[in-house]
């Protein structure tokens, strides 16, 4: 195994300085339909994190015996076979989740972070780092959704994982239907992207050639 | 066609999909380049014509490799990896086709057409086709509509955005920030059109 340090370094990232929605807005496309409700989004979360650690393992076991150019199409197709597993499994223990999710399941597939992860990082390390990095990668996203998700259901339904909520779900508070409905989920995560880059901004600093 | 609303009802499924069920502000499909290929009207006019394009007949294609082969073998499960790689074939043929028949048009839309195969409206748009059950003429429709409708929001969005570098915005909302606030207005706007349709 690598040194310790190196793993660390990885889970940082992964979850905070380079997290793929604050950093690069990636993949963010099959994920902010689910945001609407907390239990969708962690379902979503895990299938997401599940899929990047895998296919990241797998791209990095064949890196060595996978020719360049159709490197993007292999990768694809180990992306696609997880995706199937856990939409397969979804479909026949928890059909009603699957429903309510919809297609985006399915479109984990064309979700950047995943390939991002597998051409980044695991073309070129050994699996064991791999799998932490995609791992990371894949839960610093879930992060993000799951935050979105709870300020969503909180304001436009009174409730977090379907408990209502003391003060939210009580008369006193109106219920802002716009935050379960599509421009919530724009907002919400504008909101929470301004917070993190501000907070972000002492590091940008020191590291020339990433500002725009 | 069997009824006389029938034609009515495809009518009615092209402009849900343009408007108020836009695959990109009310499905949040193809964000990735939504948010990075915003910056020029024309470059987003190019990416939205080869989407509005691609989109459509993929979803043709996609219907016939769904009705033709998944199903009558019961592999439903593999729409996936067939879509994927049926989207991926249609932009390669198409890319060596208008290189070899049509360098002006080439130069024109040819850059933006790689980017396609990544880019989820064009799977997703399949995907919801299988989940509604659409026909033929039906499938023709959402494509079309999905395809504009992304390419509205697209060229709205860019030429917001032209207007935005005279904005002062605060230094965190910079870039990704200020177009996801932006976003979410326009989809509050397409919103609008709910009652319009409703009202059918």
């Amino acid at each position: 195994m690598p040194p310790a340090k190196k793993i660390k370094d990885i889970i940082i990232n992964g979850l905070w300085s380079d997290n793929p929605v604050f950093r690069q807005i990636l993949g963010i496309c099959s994920a902010l339909a689910v945001t609407n409700v907390v239990l969708n989004t962690i379902v979503m979360g895990i299938a997401v994190t599940m899929t990047t650690a895998l296919s990241s393992f797998t791209v990095s076991l064949l890196r060595k015996w996978t020719p360049r150019v159709v490197r993007m199409m292999i990768e694809t197709l180990i992306i696609a076979f997880y995706v199937i597993l856990f939409d397969q499994a979804l479909k026949a223990y928890w059909p009603d989740m699957s429903r309510s999710l919809g297609p985006y399941v399915g479109l984990i597939i064309t979700n950047c972070i995943v390939m991002g992860r597998a051409e980044a990082f695991a073309n070129a390390n050994s699996p064991g780092p791999s799998f932490i990095d995609g791992l990371f990668a894949g839960l610093g996203y879930s992060f993000v959704l799951i935050m979105v998700s709870i300020v969503r259901e909180l304001f436009g339904m009174g409730s977090i994982l379907g408990i209502a909520m003391p003060f939210f779900a009580t008369a006193s508070w109106d219920r802002w239907i716009i935050m379960v409905m599509p421009p919530g989920a724009f907002f919400t995560l504008a909101i929470i992207v301004w917070i993190a880059r501000t907070l972000q901004k002492p590091k940008e600093a020191q590291m020339p050639g990433v500002k725009k | 066609m069997n009824t006389g609303s029938y034609p009515l009802h495809l009518l009615v499924i092209l402009f849900t999909s343009v408007f108020t069920e836009n695959i990109l502000l009310a499905r949040f499909l193809g964000m990735c380049s939504f948010l990075s290929v915003s910056r020029q009207v024309k470059t987003a006019i190019g990416l939205g014509a080869a989407v509005v394009f691609v989109m459509t007949f993929t979803i043709i294609l996609d219907w016939f490799a769904y009705k033709w082969v998944l199903q009558p073998f019961g592999i439903e499960y593999f729409r996936f990896i067939l879509f994927i790689i049926i989207i991926a074939a249609f932009v390669q043929f198409i890319e060596m086709a208008i290189e070899r028949y049509s360098p002006v048009l080439y130069q024109n839309l040819g850059i933006f057409l790689p980017l396609i195969t990544v880019n989820c409206a064009i799977l997703g748009a399949s995907l919801f086709m299988v989940i509604r059950d659409y026909d033929l003429a039906e499938s023709i429709g959402f494509g079309l509509g999905s395809g504009l409708g992304w390419m509205l929001a697209i060229v709205a969005m860019a030429g917001i955005r032209q207007r935005l570098n005279n904005a002062r915005i605060p230094a965190g909302l910079h870039g990704p920030g200020i177009t996801l606030i932006i976003a979410g207005i326009m989809a509050l706007v397409f919103i609008g059109f709910t009652g319009v349709l409703a009202g059918k």
